[in-house]
């Protein structure tokens, strides 16, 4: 527990960073009602009224954990005020689209690697497909999907999968090339079709890739459902929730929310990161 | 060419490799000739860069040499490949750290489409010919680099092709075990009657298994001496000690100075 002081030290310097700020940043709205009512104001009374305002411009740390609160467990689950029922929604479509686009990863990276044509035509693309922003294009995704008659979870999943796709590729090309020349010599003395080198030493020595880019692709696909619920008005998700929140003005509902994604993003790192342990120790590829 | 009652298994006919490199070809192997017959067991000796281990793999088809001709088992060394004519023996283990012991050994098994029983059956065989039983179970990385080696050889003896290619499979090892292996490939070879390539850097290795030495020497790759060893084939330990053993010892070390292949 030796980290336990240097983390929690990290800790408080955010927390009183953020307090300082919200304090700096909602002193003026304070300032300006008081000089509407004619009224001088000292600064230590204009402390406390920066730290819960109902539409602060930067929403103190404690106004945010409450928030979070209240929305995770203050109500039922299937209230639409509840961050579990925003995040359910929101991870049913990361979880679709992280499906589709780690196994369009997958198979694009073993024709990739099986095929010199993919290999020089694939990656271009896949990298292009990235410098695209995916706010520009996830309207469109949506508007097209829509046009065929494809609406809800799939679209959504449909944006995600197209920023997790990219990481798996990357990393599982990599790793499809990893065993070294001696192995492949000695699956070629053996005469192994491409199949068997494929299944018997190319898939298993890649997945040490696979899972470091299944983590930086999980992150990635719970992004994408975010930006897949906000340009559509749409009514649920946590991108939703974010959307309404600044219609409203309701910055604290919109910290509450982006708190609540990046939980939902480290504990599906670290769902990966566990199964990544359990397995690479299991085949003896733990470090 | 010596011995025309058995057929040659390896023809080798004016065979020359040049390797393209950023700084101009290389010359690998130069007007190689070498003829070997069935159950013959043939070390390539030499020192680094005579190309003993480009032979090796020219004859595996992992090479396809530029000029001559090259014959394994009557036919192109690549047809030879496909029709898994020999095991190949690597300097590093190469087992699979995911797979156990037993695990690696049944892996060219697998390819090769053994029943299970039959899998089962020559992994206990292989792994007891190099004294590794009962470490079928354990993972690579629970061994010794040496009992690495020594599963990585029961791999490519498990599917019993008649040719074994072996390119310093010993290297590694300590002296006793060494001893030990080299005893037991000699009693593996007289019973299966295989074919066995070997390269090596020992001296006593190469005169104590071979029937026949092949001396190489580099810049380029060559073919100095090839001597037919007159040892008999059943060879104890204490042969080592024997005038004629030393004999050829000095024959060999002679060919090694010849060659030039100690000059800096």
């Amino acid at each position: 527990m030796k980290s336990l002081l240097p983390i929690l030290t990290v800790l408080v310097v955010l927390v009183v960073g953020w307090y300082a700020a919200s304090v700096w940043l909602n002193a003026p709205w304070v300032r300006d009602q008081a000089a509407r009512a004619g009224q001088e104001v000292s600064f230590a009374q204009v402390l406390p009224q920066t730290m819960n305002q109902e539409r602060p411009v930067l929403p103190a740390p404690h106004q945010v954990a409450a928030e979070l609160w209240k929305g995770l467990f203050g109500q039922a689950v299937t209230s639409k005020r509840s961050l579990v029922y925003h995040g359910w929604i929101t991870l049913s479509a990361t979880l679709m689209g992280f499906g589709i686009g780690a196994a369009l990863g997958i198979l694009l990276a073993i024709g990739i690697v099986h095929n010199r044509a993919m290999d020089q035509s694939v990656m271009p693309w896949a990298i292009a497909s990235q410098t695209i922003p995916i706010l520009a294009i996830a309207p469109m995704i949506i508007v097209v999907l829509n046009s065929v008659g494809v609406t809800g979870l799939v679209p959504k999943a449909i944006i995600s999968a197209y920023l997790s796709f990219f990481p798996v590729v990357v990393g599982m090309v990599k790793g499809l090339r990893s065993p070294d020349a001696m192995q492949m010599d000695q699956l070629r003395t053996w005469n192994a079709s491409a199949g068997q080198t494929l299944w018997k030493l190319r898939l298993p020595a890649s997945l040490p890739y696979l899972f470091a880019s299944l983590k930086v692709g999980v992150a990635a696909s719970l992004v994408g459902a975010i930006v897949g619920e906000m340009p559509t008005g749409a009514v649920a998700g946590l991108g939703a929730r974010l959307l309404s929140g600044s219609y409203y003005g309701q910055t604290v509902q919109i910290w509450a929310a982006l708190f609540a994604a990046a939980l939902l993003a480290a504990g599906l790192v670290a769902v990966i990161a566990g199964i990544e342990r359990v397995t690479l120790r299991r085949m003896g590829l733990a470090r | 060419m010596k011995d025309l009652s058995r057929p040659p298994v390896i023809e080798a006919r004016g065979v020359n490799l040049v390797f393209p490199t950023a700084d101009g070809p290389v010359q690998a192997l130069k007007d190689v000739n070498l003829t070997v017959g069935k159950g013959d067991f043939v070390s390539f000796i030499g020192p680094s860069g005579c190309g003993k281990t480009t032979l090796l793999r020219a004859i595996a088809a992992l090479e396809v040499p530029t000029g001559g001709s090259l014959a394994v088992n009557g036919m192109t060394p690549d047809a030879a490949r496909r029709s898994r004519a020999y095991g190949y023996v690597f300097q590093a283990a190469g087992l699979y750290p995911w797979r156990t012991i037993a695990g690696n050994i049944r892996l060219p098994l697998e390819i090769m489409g053994f029943s299970r029983a039959e899998r089962d059956e020559r992994v206990a065989r292989v792994l007891d010919l190099v004294e590794l039983s009962g470490f079928g179970s354990k993972y690579p990385w629970q061994l010794s680099g040496g009992m690495q080696q020594r599963a990585s050889i029961a791999r490519a003896l498990a599917f019993d092709a008649d040719i074994l290619l072996m390119d310093e499979p010993f290297g590694a090892l300590d002296e006793i075990v060494r001893d030990h292996l080299n005893g037991e490939l000699l009693k593996l070879w007289a019973r299966t009657e295989k074919t066995i390539c070997f390269v090596t850097h020992s001296i006593p290795e190469a005169v104590y298994l071979s029937t026949r030495i092949v001396v190489m020497s580099p810049r380029p790759g060559r073919i100095t001496d090839v001597i037919d060893s007159p040892l008999p084939r059943e060879r104890p330990l204490e042969i080592r000690d024997t005038p004629e053993f030393l004999a050829i010892s000095h024959r060999v070390r002679d060919g090694l100075r010849a060659g030039h292949s100690y000059e800096v």
